[in-house]
């Protein structure tokens, strides 16, 4: 309906909003239903909350003419509302179709998002949808709610579900009170949270029912429909504490019981085994979307949605501020070379003052970009269910440093790669459990997924108990395909690297989840655009461990300005580790490389001019080499002339420049000049890689 | 200047209805994003109308329209409710409980400013 995208631009943005946020509350909560279907149970909250999602989904789409979402809402609160009041049973196949459709969804709203016209719903996948819902199941009577001791009035506020839940309950044999409450209107959204918080847990809450309070202005009064094990006593003991009393409800079912003791359960929500049925060919083919990235703010009640432009805007302002206070020192500078002692005084005093109100306010503004890992953590959980599923295999997966806060748009570029690393831990990594207990270890693979800050880095590890990289497999396969020479020899460290080389693939058959070419080497080069770097290490038969590290943020940072070759470069102070002065005579050469002895280390050489291919050898003694660093890969480079340190933004050079090596960007250095700011991961990997003579 | 009480959580979806309203005369609207809201305003602030969604967290809109008719204030007050489509049980109970009318979305605006105005009339600006 294209009516519907003129509206106006912002109206859709709002849409985009809330609809990314009622699909991730859908994918935490699928989440929690799969889980329990392992474990053989449904939980009605969660199943409650996603058909309550599909439903908003639905609303909120119909009103903005967005047809295709709308219809694919629609379907699925239909299973979810016949899942809920247990027409439908809930198993592994059905969970599938929830989850896929949960994924078409996304598809089609990011789709929304990115500009592109909306597709329609998947047929295929309506059908499969559809065909889950059968129309025949148990119809309640209402014989069994007349025969309660409840009014009237309130069996006719309990909404369809609601009557589903009482049903169920005590079908259950479980004891059905009334609970009232009364509560001072300030404040009983809390008290009322409280008092259900622990009857939710000796039993299930069904329904709060409000009603006018002695005193309509000043207090509020609530009957709670609650299904439990216990007895009156317990319970009566339990809600004495908010002043609320309880009462027997389902006196009509016979002797009122004291406890529901060792009951008959009736029917219980029925859960198939864990392994997926064998799917058919002619399956939905579900659009693959890859990792579902998302703009998202945490809870609505209490942040504010920013739009992420709004921010690079702001970064943008401030950078202009640190380059006008930059020129700022750099006239105090002058004035002091002119002798203009008293007034420089006062210039450089409110210069210092204003060095720091920046400070200040790019930590600030640094910060709003800032989000938890945990929430690409959420989008990983979902992933390894979905792929060890497929796979039959059995994972777990640990997290650690959920609370580690990273940078929304590096979080965002490395979302797929940090999943395709998963993807191959679980599809090259984990064996199938038959393998696994045939080794003597435990059936279920692990994969632990931590995080943490390391200086102005964060690491990301990604580790799993697997088989280990079979590195013999490695060499040969790296021969075969021509990329390296049949009689190289090479240490071990050297050989697991090889895997990130182009057009580099162990798998015989081009799986449809790892092959497709996707790569070590796409993964290594994403990671690489956001100035971050990816090492492997592996033991064989025990597992391995991927570790990428990231900078916090890529916006405004301290750099080394140097020259070389009569040009100016920035090399960010966070990746230099010291610099030094040495004799020329200083420099060894072993095995065609340049080196130098550091304290008790070898360090390799790295001469700037000739890696950038500049003309202009330095013929003095006196040679200056700023020592870096990322991870624990350490080299020299030779420069001219070391020009000092300054703040800088980093800017990017935009896709024409993208494959360029060892430049990350471009900064404004004031005076109209503009130079390029060196990606030190990149100028150490081209270093050891031993492809340039340098 | 006649009160407008709308009960709503998606707030997308509210501030159209907000929107709306306001568009079509000289009415001021009372917004409350969930039913506790609801209940906390309603004594407080006096309101011609009450318009509510059905499907909501905390307590749903029957049981707000319980309440609302239960009462001395609000015993008579207009009250409609907003469902969607496929949830006829719901509005059904709705309406026996004391909902004067519903509207289904995707709301038609015509039809929503048509049954205010019937019901609490003011002459558009």
């Amino acid at each position: 309906m294209a009516e519907a995208n003129d509206i106006s631009g912002k109206a859709v943005k709002d849409f985009l909003a809330e609809a990314e946020e009622i699909l991730d509350q859908l994918c935490a909560d699928l989440g929690i239903m799969s889980d329990g279907i392992d474990t053989g149970e449904c939980d009605p909250d969660s199943l409650n909350s996603v058909f309550r999602g599909a439903h908003s989904l639905k609303g909120l789409a119909g009103m903005f003419g967005f047809a295709g979402i709308q219809d694919l809402a629609h379907n699925m609160e239909n299973l979810l509302d016949s899942l809920r009041l247990g027409k439908v049973d809930l198993g592994s196949h059905v969970m599938n179709v929830l989850m896929d459709s949960l994924e078409a969804l996304g598809t089609m709203i990011r789709n929304l998002g990115e500009g592109g016209a909306e597709e329609p719903a998947l047929q295929p996948l309506l059908k499969r949808i559809n065909d889950c819902v059968t129309n025949s199941g148990g119809l309640e009577s209402d014989s069994v709610l007349a025969s309660l001791d409840i009014p009237a009035s309130m069996i006719n506020a309990l909404t369809e579900y609601e009557e589903h839940r009482l049903l169920e309950n005590i079908k259950k044999s479980r004891n059905i009170f009334s609970v009232l409450a009364s509560f001072s209107l300030a404040t009983f959204d809390q008290d009322l949270a409280e008092l259900t918080d622990s009857l939710k847990k000796n039993g299930e809450v069904i329904s709060t029912l409000p009603s006018v309070g002695s005193n309509m202005e000043s207090s509020i009064d609530f009957e709670i429909l609650f299904g439990s094990a216990k007895g009156l006593e317990e319970v009566a003991a339990l809600v004495a504490e908010a002043n609320a009393t309880a009462r027997w409800v389902n006196a009509g079912a016979g002797t009122p019981r004291k406890t529901a003791g060792e009951a008959v359960a009736a029917k219980p929500l029925v859960i198939e085994d864990a392994f997926p049925v064998p799917v058919e060919t002619d399956e939905a083919q579900v659009p693959s979307g890859g990792a579902e990235t998302g703009i998202t703010a945490k809870s609505m009640s209490r942040t504010v949605r920013v739009d992420i432009g709004k921010l690079d805007d702001l970064m943008n302002i401030v950078g202009e501020l640190v380059l006008s206070h930059s020129t700022i020192s750099d006239i105090g500078e002058k004035m002091r070379k002119a002798g203009y002692s008293t007034m420089l005084a006062e210039l450089l005093k409110a210069a210092k003052g204003l060095e720091r109100k920046l400070n200040e306010l790019q930590k600030g503004v640094m910060e709003i970009r800032m989000i938890p890992v945990g929430q690409l953590y959420e989008k990983m959980g979902r992933i390894v269910r979905k792929i060890s599923k497929e796979q039959g295999k059995k994972v777990d997966l640990r997290l650690f440093g959920a609370d580690t806060e990273l940078d929304k748009l590096i979080m965002e570029d490395i979302a797929d790669p940090l999943m395709h690393i998963i993807r191959n831990a679980i599809d090259h990594g984990i064996e199938s459990p038959e393998e696994r207990r045939n080794s003597g270890r435990s059936e279920r693979g692990a994969i632990r997924l931590s995080s943490y800050q390391k200086g102005n880095h964060v690491v990301i590890e990604v580790e799993d108990d697997g088989r280990g990289i079979d590195l013999d497999k490695v060499k040969r396969k790296a021969i075969e395909k021509g990329l390296i020479p049949p009689n190289d020899t090479l240490t071990d460290r050297e050989a697991v690297e090889l895997i990130f080389l182009p057009g580099f693939s162990t798998s015989d058959k081009v799986s449809e989840i790892s092959g497709r070419g996707v790569g070590m080497d796409v993964v290594k080069n994403n990671i690489a655009a956001v100035s971050g770097m990816v090492d492997v290490e592996s033991v064989p038969g025990q597992g391995s461990r991927m570790t990428i590290t990231l900078p916090i943020t890529l916006a405004i940072i301290k750099a080394l300005i140097i020259s070389t070759a009569g040009r100016y470069y920035a090399l960010p102070i966070t990746s230099v580790l010291e610099s030094i002065m040495i004799e020329s005579t200083d420099i060894l050469t072993v095995e065609r490389k340049e080196v130098i002895q550091l304290r008790e280390n070898t360090l390799p050489l790295l001469r700037l001019n000739r890696f950038f291919q500049l003309n202009g050898e330095q013929e003095s003694e006196n040679v200056f080499v700023v020592v870096v660093g990322v991870a624990d890969k350490r080299l020299g480079i030779v420069v001219h002339e070391l020009m000092g340190q300054q703040d800088i933004v980093i800017k990017t050079l935009g896709p024409v420049f993208e494959g360029v090596r060892g430049v990350s960007g471009a900064a404004d250095l004031g005076d109209q000049r503009t130079i390029l700011v060196l990606d030190v991961g990149g100028i150490i990997s081209e270093a050891t890689k031993g492809g340039c003579q340098v | 200047m006649r009160r407008i009480l709308v009960t709503e959580d998606s707030a997308t979806m509210r501030s159209l209805l907000v929107a709306t309203i306001e568009a079509s005369g000289d009415y001021e609207v009372v917004e409350a994003a969930s039913g506790f809201e609801a209940l906390r305003l309603l004594p407080r602030e006096r309101v011609d109308l009450i318009i509510t969604d059905i499907n909501m967290p905390d307590i749903n809109g029957l049981e707000l329209i319980n309440y609302v008719r239960k009462s001395e204030t609000y015993r008579n007050t207009p009250l409609f409710i907003i469902s969607t489509e496929g949830r006829e049980k719901d509005v059904e109970k709705g309406l026996t409980l004391g909902a004067n009318e519903y509207l289904v979305k995707p709301i038609d605006p015509a039809r929503l400013q048509e049954l205010i105005r019937k019901y609490i009339g003011t002459a558009p600006n």
